[in-house]
């Protein structure tokens, strides 16, 4: 499939006119954001985005309150990702973290393994202001790029498709106090991202 | 008192399994003594819920 072909006119007058005032835009946005996180790839994310709407368009007369649908493509939606990410498990194994990847964050703590002073965690408000500015996805996005790709894998997995542990482990062998870890690892790194280019940001302005 | 790190580790933990009677109050305890914890475990529920929009849920 081409990845970067819009809908075709027939499906784009569906959309439309089920969507009614609902912004098609907007859903699209979201969706490809949210497919982009996982899937790290602009072409693949347009893929399963494109996949997901028009099976949504397909079946669009099971769903008559636009209250739902949203949430009706996302679950759609997330299959799809789960199939891509699938396909690439096995070419793409995860290795479990070593001892030496637990250091990363010494410098956060000092020798008692107390924070240090200008490491301190800040408190950021309330998540849902922070979700309606497009300005703090994008910023999200580059965090969570700056994740290790095995780490975003499980991450993602967890956060974004919602599966439990146990599942995760079981779809990509690893052991529960290894997925643990690097769960623990991948909030870290996006913790830190985001109060460095984010929250700190935000206080300089 | 448990240090700051392994709070770190059990308030990402408890995100993902059910902590232990111990583990519950050892944690209790040193989020009444600090502050930088406190705020780090409002930063994991401030992950969560941001995740969940990503996903499509308002």
């Amino acid at each position: 499939m081409n990845p970067s072909r819009p809908l075709s006119d027939s499906q784009g007058d569906a959309a439309h006119a089920f969507l009614d005032g609902v912004a098609l835009t907007a859903l699209r946005r979201d969706m490809l954001r949210f497919a982009q996180l996982q899937l790290r790839n602009r072409d693949a994310a347009e893929d399963v985005v494109q996949e997901a709407l028009a099976a949504a368009l397909a079946a669009r007369d099971r769903f008559e309150q636009r209250a739902t649908f949203k949430t009706w493509v996302f679950s759609i939606l997330k299959n799809k990702i789960i199939d891509s990410l699938r396909d690439g498990w096995h070419t793409r194994r995860i290795e479990p973290l070593s001892a030496e990847d637990e250091h990363d964050f010494d410098g956060l703590f000092n020798a008692k393994e107390r924070w240090q002073k200008q490491e301190l965690p800040a408190n950021w408000g309330d998540p849902e202001r922070a979700a309606e500015n497009q300005q703090f996805w994008a910023v999200f996005e580059i965090c969570i790029q700056r994740m290790p790709d095995a780490t975003a894998r499980v991450f993602a997995m967890r956060e974004f498709l919602g599966f439990e542990v146990a599942e995760i482990c079981k779809e990509v062998g690893i052991t529960s106090s290894n997925c643990w870890v690097i769960l623990h690892r991948a909030r870290m790194i996006l913790r830190l991202c985001l109060q460095q280019r984010w929250f700190g940001e935000e206080n300089s302005r | 008192m448990m240090s700051c790190k392994k709070a770190t580790h059990l308030l990402s933990q408890q995100l993902d399994r059910p902590l232990d009677a111990a583990e519950r109050v050892a944690l209790r305890f040193h989020l009444m003594m600090c502050t930088g914890c406190t705020n780090f475990s409002k930063n994991m529920s401030f992950l969560r819920t941001v995740c969940a929009r990503a996903g499509g849920k308002s």
